[in-house]
């Protein structure tokens, strides 16, 4: 019997959709992730908002796998109304690093009421690949990051300061291939705000993270 | 509203506002002046408010302590919200004065009340009371079973040991251990913790981290609201992938280094500290 991949993809799809229960879900989105279909990304997306954790998290994976492929359908199948569904694309798009999510996880990071979106699109800000952006566009991305997750290392919730934190290390360690001039600026404005947030910060687990983050831009000076 | 608190069980969500509050936001004042209104709503919502926000004032303590013998608030099985609402915030406050009264209240007929006055006096931190929390224990587990038509048991050791494992009562092991089998998980949980706490031993641990193996969803949560706040940091990775939604398991994690820290002579970033917050990391 000869199945060609359109057959095999659809088949993979409505074994998802029929699953009846939540073991047979995982294991039919792991058999589409295992798959590597284009073909079954949108599909891996509606997943997320399944309220299965174990399931979105085979999803997440496998649109993390493809890559900037997932990168179009993830932005334009963003649940406005399911926020778990919504923190799972950010998780997925902070993994990936694709600058085409900037706008969205600029957005997400400063205004979205769920603190669990707000989480994954800080940390997604850090990670961004600058080096696909043209050279005139690197620096003023990276910029823009920098101030909204400035903005973050101040929030009430400790975890989206955390998050913050996380994002700015990374933004040091990611900006860090550009141009030497803006990396300096960016990795001064990153070094103060660390050493202001171990001076300021009420909650130890915070302050915490800053020390593994004062300690991973230590490494990166000396390299 | 944090998601959860702690290993507190008692699931202290914010009252919700009586309806005769006149919407003004409450001060001290107001809060002291509502302990004694006729509205027994509003005394139940003024002591718990006090105890979120009142620390430091030395007339608070004094209007908390009167309320622990209230009988005006009354529930129609007997209880007695008021007090336990007044007991609750004593622990907050930090203000020994309450020791003794809260000693009171562990002969109150109100399970809750007892209950709030345990953990509450482990709060406080005086040496004092560790008596009257081996007390609580000694009948063991017989003791201490569900109340047939109640939701609780008969005696309340999970306080009594949450208050003995804030003590660092290590005379209490004995009497702990035996509760790493009584019927009710929850309590088990409660004892491997406390067992931890007091003894450093990793086989404490690493029963909560055997337990998540065959837990039910909500018993998952439970066992990782122990693991946390027992800070066995071995315990990280078994939170990390339990199969529990990632926001209960980033406040776990927090939780188990905060424990980690406070039961260490310095706070510094080792390499276990550095590695519960990789699994953070990886989880936000």
């Amino acid at each position: 019997m000869v199945v060609t991949n359109a057959a095999s993809a659809s088949e993979l799809i409505q074994a998802i959709e029929q699953a009846d229960s939540p073991v047979r879900l995982v294991a039919a989105v792991q058999a589409l992730v295992d798959a590597n279909l284009e073909a079954g990304i949108p599909t891996l997306i509606t997943v997320l908002g399944y309220n299965n954790p174990e399931a979105a998290g085979v999803a997440v994976t496998g649109l993390v796998r493809f890559g900037a492929k997932a990168v179009p359908t993830l932005l334009q199948q963003l649940d406005e109304y399911n926020y778990g569904a919504r923190a799972y694309s950010f998780r997925a798009l902070a993994a990936i690093g694709d600058p085409r999510s900037l706008d969205v996880l600029l957005h997400a990071a400063e205004n979205d009421f769920a603190p669990s979106v707000r989480r994954a699109a800080a940390q997604g800000l850090g990670n961004l690949r600058w080096n696909h952006l043209t050279a005139e566009a690197q620096y003023p991305a990276q910029q823009r990051a920098l101030q909204i997750l400035l903005s973050l290392s101040n929030d009430p919730d400790w975890a989206i300061r955390y998050a913050a934190i996380v994002g700015l290390q990374m933004l040091a360690t990611t900006s860090a291939d550009t141009t030497v001039l803006t990396a300096n600026k960016l990795l001064t404005a990153i070094t103060e705000r660390l050493a202001e947030l171990d001076r300021t910060d009420p909650d130890l687990v915070v302050r915490a993270r800053v020390w593994m983050a004062q300690q991973a831009l230590q490494r990166l000076a000396t390299n | 509203m944090s998601e959860l608190n702690h290993s507190s069980h008692f699931d202290e969500a914010e009252p919700s506002p009586p309806a005769s509050a006149d919407g003004e936001p409450l001060t001290i004042e107001k809060a002291l002046a509502n302990l004694n209104d006729p509205d027994v709503s509003l005394r139940y919502y003024a002591a718990w408010w006090l105890g979120k926000f009142a620390a430091g004032n030395p007339d608070v303590v004094d209007a908390l302590i009167v309320a622990l013998q209230d009988e005006a608030d009354r529930t129609e099985l007997g209880g007695y919200p008021l007090r336990r609402n007044a007991a609750r915030a004593l622990g907050k406050l930090g203000d020994r004065r309450a020791v003794q009264p809260l000693l009171q209240c562990l002969d109150c007929a109100d399970f809750y009340v007892q209950a709030a006055a345990a953990q509450s006096l482990g709060m406080l931190g005086d040496p004092d009371c560790i008596p009257a929390m081996l007390a609580i224990l000694s009948g063991g587990v017989d003791a201490a079973q569900l109340v047939p038509g109640r939701p609780h048991l008969a005696r309340p050791v999970e306080a009594a040991m949450e208050a003995l494992e804030a003590l660092r009562a290590t005379e209490a092991v004995p009497l702990i251990q035996p509760f790493l089998e009584h019927p009710v998980p929850r309590v088990q949980y409660a004892a491997a913790r406390s067992l931890f706490v007091l003894t450093q031993a990793p086989t404490y641990g690493e029963r909560l981290v055997q337990a998540l193996a065959g837990a039910n969803l909500n018993l998952r949560r439970k066992l990782l609201l122990n693991l946390g706040a027992s800070g066995y940091l071995e315990g990280a990775p078994a939170i990390a992938s339990a199969a529990v939604e990632n926001s209960f398991k980033i406040i776990a994690l927090k939780s188990l280094l905060e424990s980690h820290f406070k039961q260490v002579e310095v706070v510094s970033l080792s390499p276990a500290a550095a590695g519960v917050m990789t699994l953070m990391d990886g989880l936000l």
